[in-house]
């Protein structure tokens, strides 16, 4: 059977990966398999590292508050990869009206710092449901 | 599946035949089958030590060096599931983050347990696609921790073993098994004390060993090397390069070189066909056989020969 894959990625340029790591050990406990790249990537190493590590999903974590500058260069690159239909989740510190812009850029939900792990998780599994498992 | 896109370099369609290989789509075996007399130009390395010795940044840095001589470089990093849930947290690009934007690398990330037909013969699988895909060198690290992990080594044609320093003189403090694996020995962290001292136990632990080695394992005219390394900075490095460059050609113009891949070849065959075998058995038992007559030779009812017969009696797989 195929493990769920999720890259769990922090573009841009603040120092602070807790909150991504907290996420990747909730995936893990779940069962999926979580490809953690670490602090300072950029859109284009976020991309091929989606792209050689063939993901169901990504997370986006970023507390810089260039999430809009990021995430839509996050999306281009998977769009020309033919990876467009790979969810994107974000979470940070994100005002609402951004939350909204990002989802109308094809963002598949934006997490607060409130959030808690299990409905991350729940979110995550749902996206990557593959139609034989529904 | 269409090998066009894999040989002409679309990494996308490279990546998803890892996935499916992985999942030991008949498919994907099937293009491996017909690749595989592609494969067999890339010298496939493996790189095993304790965790957090600095195999990812070793790796890393062979691959900017192997880069420099315009040779391509694919990685397979594999790291531990967890025996709990069954996902894994793959954590080894965090240390090859300069390898990034360069065509001529791909890195892929890989979970040590849930597959069916075990982590060598999956690992084998992806590492020979790598190869069929074109690229020059194609590295496999593992954590040198347990037997499976120490399988995987052996399906590398080289393998180097990383120790950090800190044994001091103690032989009894390297890992039983894994000298016999090594054809290269790094000590990395060569910025660190205890160097020497480690340099020095792995020296000696070497002696023991080539008296008891295992026959055919090491080439013949082959000493394996104590090399040190900073990774970090990207010392010693190219020595690691010759030595692995001088291994591989010592391995392929010897007899005793060839003997040893055909054994590993036959080790491979023969694990593969316990695998088959035993599935083979497993489809045709009904799911509580097994805990049935466990139960039954516990309360002593049968012993557990005779269960083993009534098993490959009932699966018709008792060929005598
Ligand atoms: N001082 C020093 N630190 C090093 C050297 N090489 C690696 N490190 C550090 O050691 C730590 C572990 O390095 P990795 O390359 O992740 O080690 P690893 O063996 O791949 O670890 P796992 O995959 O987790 O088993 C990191 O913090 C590296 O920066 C070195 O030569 N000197
Ligand atoms: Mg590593």
């Amino acid at each position: 059977m195929k493990k769920i894959r999720v890259l769990i990625a922090k573009p841009g340029l603040d120092g602070h990966d807790r909150g991504a790591k907290v996420i990747a050990r909730a995936l893990r406990d779940a069962g999926m398999e979580v490809i953690y790249t670490g602090l300072r990537q950029t859109p284009e190493m976020v991309a091929e590292a989606a792209l050689q590590e063939d993901v169901d999903a990504i997370g986006l974590s970023i507390l810089s508050g260039a999430h809009l500058a990021l995430t839509p260069r996050v999306l281009a690159l998977m769009r020309a990869n033919g990876q467009g239909d790979v969810p994107v989740f974000v979470g940070g510190i994100i005002p609402a009206d951004d939350a909204e812009a990002l989802r109308g850029l094809g963002v598949a939900a934006v997490f607060g710092p409130g959030t808690p792990m299990s409905a991350v998780v729940d979110a995550v599994a749902r996206a990557t449901a593959r139609p034989a498992d529904a | 599946m269409n090998p066009e896109p894999i040989l002409s370099g679309d990494r996308r369609a490279l990546a998803r035949w890892l996935t499916a290989l992985e999942a030991e789509q008949p498919e994907a075996q099937d293009l491996l089958a017909t690749l595989y007399a592609r494969a067999g130009r890339a010298h496939r390395v493996g790189v095993t030590g304790a965790p957090g010795s600095g195999k990812s940044t070793l790796v890393a840095a062979l691959a900017k060096a192997w880069r420099a001589r315009g040779q391509t470089v694919a990685v397979l990093a594999v790291d531990p599931s967890s025996p709990f849930s069954g996902g894994a947290i793959l954590g080894d690009r965090v240390r090859m983050q300069a390898l990034a934007g360069d065509p001529g690398v791909f890195i892929r990330s890989m979970a040590s347990r849930g597959t069916l037909g075990g982590l060598a013969a999956t690992t084998a699988d992806l590492a020979r696609a790598l190869d069929a895909a074109g690229f020059d060198q194609v590295v496999i690290e593992t954590v040198g921790a347990g037997q499976s992990e120490i399988d995987v080594a052996r399906t590398a044609q080289t393998t180097i073993v990383i120790e950090a320093p800190g044994l001091g003189d103690d032989v009894q403090a390297i890992k039983a098994g894994i000298l016999e694996i090594a054809d290269i020995l790094v000590v990395n962290k060569a910025d660190q004390p205890g160097v020497e001292a480690t340099v020095r136990a792995l020296k000696s632990a070497l002696e023991l060993e080539s008296a008891a080695r295992v026959s055919g394992e090491a080439a013949p005219g082959w000493s394996v090397p104590v090399l040190t390394t900073v990774a970090t900075a990207g010392d010693g490095i190219e020595i690691v390069i010759d030595a692995l460059a001088a291994h591989r050609i010592q391995m392929q113009s010897s007899p005793i070189g060839q003997q040893r891949e055909i054994q590993r070849l036959r080790r491979e065959l023969e694990a593969r066909l316990r695998q088959r075998v035993w599935q083979r058995v497993e489809a045709r038992l009904a799911p509580d056989t097994l805990d049935l007559l466990a139960a039954q030779v516990h309360q002593r009812v049968i012993d557990l020969e005779s269960a083993v017969k009534s098993v490959l009696a009932s699966t018709h797989t008792h060929t005598e």
